[in-house]
């Protein structure tokens, strides 16, 4: 028997609105609500906004919670500043990425905010247990914490139409800013960031809220072209940004070095971090790999686990993710390939579905916002 | 679900209607389960397929699908206007997002549309 899927707040929303659902790391998710290109188009040009309750948050909370946290993520955070996030990752003691997450320095300065992937939920939150045990800090799960993101060029003037006053803190922030305000009598903490490439929001609110603040985001945002998106939008959206998914680009031999992401690791005076040292033999011998992105000539376009090779033949990677961009109408994909063959400009084959398709390396992301 | 009684099915989605030639699509629940159709890749006119075979592929941002004939038969038109609107196949799929017409030379493993209906659910 299968265990049962675990269902939002949001979840009698996604049926009324007659969405498509799909399992998801154990939970029954919205896919797309109608089309999934014009919810893409939605976040690229006006606003979307995406139940992500499925994420695993959780707060880290006593006088040793950054030291706890710096025992389990790859980046310093008694270093930021309250109000402030960053990306990070935590990882095993063999150096693999065990998720990438966000950590955010509540506001008011008493503690941490954690939004982990819904997949490896209970795996970071089982390493933050651990890292709290002997220390005077507390790793504080929030399940009944709903998350809506609120996403593309016009999520700030959705806010603004939903309620100028209690919007002004979230407009004033900068990326990967935090803060805490109530947006039409519901209590939110929110950051700017996102997972699509574009402005936007990430709100959280007791799940008790979730419903009444998604149903006035819709309603104020619906004439400024605010579709609800699922996730069919939201994969095609982050490959179309470049940003990488635990899992594809993420885990195995492929961590932040592979990745572009070794500004995150911060590797001195971290003695206690998990991984350290195999972080810093992973730094120092450089990447015999890395993630790189690809566009196919053509209209036929490799998907994940498509072998790539030189023009000559010789096998130098897999693609990670791959589909139609829905903004520049060529298939696009993220990529694994020998370091030596990263170079933006170097010409690839990919072996699509049995036919070897040429590819071209080039620069990330592939749609920049705006 | 829109199952139309006037044609055939077979258990990957793919309809065949009685017309000689037949023409060949996907269902309306292939293509909703695919979402927006973003490419759809067709054989050349002139290629004889046996009943089963992998004629060509259908992509959506999500995922990408092989079609396979219903019937064994030659390639007699192909719907180019799907170059150019692949979303007709959802917009329309028994209709204007039609695949393929074949000149059948034998039939292929399908089932009528009750029977398709209860395999769908």
């Amino acid at each position: 028997m299968t265990q049962a899927l675990r269902r939002t707040p949001l979840a009698e929303r996604h049926l009324a609105l007659g969405a498509a659902l799909c399992p998801f790391a154990g939970w029954e998710m919205p896919l797309r609500y109608g089309s999934d290109l014009a919810e893409h188009r939605a976040v690229r040009t006006a606003a979307g906004l995406f139940d992500v309750a499925h994420m695993g948050q959780s707060e880290l909370r006593g006088p040793d919670a950054a030291r706890a946290l710096e025992r389990v993520l790859v980046s310093r955070v008694a270093t930021l500043a309250p109000g402030r996030a960053r990306y990070t990752m935590c990882c095993d003691a063999d150096g693999t990425v065990v998720d990438d997450l966000i950590v955010a320095r509540l506001p008011e300065d008493d503690g941490y905010w954690i939004v982990a992937n819904a997949a490896n939920a209970a795996e970071v939150a089982a390493r933050l247990d651990g890292a709290t045990a002997d220390l005077d800090a507390d790793h504080v799960p929030a399940p009944e914490r709903a998350l809506l993101a609120l996403q593309g060029p016009r999520a700030a003037d959705v806010l603004a139409a939903l309620d100028a006053t209690g919007a002004a803190p979230l407009l004033a922030l900068r990326p990967f800013g935090a803060a805490r305000t109530t947006l039409d009598g519901v209590a939110v903490l929110a950051s700017r960031t996102g997972y699509t490439g574009e402005d936007g929001f990430e709100l959280a609110c007791d799940a008790a809220d979730a419903g009444a603040l998604w149903d006035r985001l819709l309603a104020v945002g619906g004439p400024l072209g605010l579709l609800p998106c699922g996730l069919a939008a939201r994969d095609s959206l982050r490959l179309e940004a470049g940003l990488p998914l635990h899992g594809s680009e993420l885990g195995g031999d492929l961590g932040p070095f592979e990745t572009g992401f070794a500004r995150i690791v911060q590797l001195d005076d971290r003695d206690e971090l998990v991984g350290r040292d195999a972080l810093a033999r992973r730094r120092d011998a450089g990447p015999s790999r890395r993630v790189v992105g690809l566009v196919a000539e053509g209209r036929r376009g490799p998907r994940r686990g498509a072998v790539v090779r030189t023009p000559e033949g010789t096998e130098v990677g897999t693609v990670t993710s791959g589909a139609p961009s829905p903004t520049l109408g060529v298939p696009i994909a993220l990529a694994a390939v020998a370091a030596d063959r990263a170079t933006v400009g170097t010409v690839l084959v990919a072996d699509v579905r049995g036919v070897d398709v040429p590819v071209r390396v080039v620069d990330l992301p592939f749609v920049r916002r705006g | 679900m829109d199952v139309p009684a006037d044609r055939r099915y077979t258990a990957e989605h793919e309809w065949i209607d009685a017309g000689d030639p037949a023409t060949v699509g996907v269902t309306a629940h292939a293509a909703q389960q695919l979402g927006d159709v973003v490419f759809v890749a067709l054989p050349e006119v002139g290629r004889v397929l046996a009943a089963g075979e992998v004629f060509g592929e259908i992509e959506s941002t999500k995922s990408v699908s092989d079609l396979f004939a219903p019937a064994a038969g030659e390639v007699v038109a192909v719907n180019d206007a799907l170059t150019d609107d692949p979303g007709a196949v959802n917009a329309d799929p028994y209709g204007a997002g039609w695949l393929v017409r074949l000149r059948v030379s034998e039939p292929g493993s399908t089932m009528d549309a009750e029977a398709y209906r209860t395999l769908v659910g």
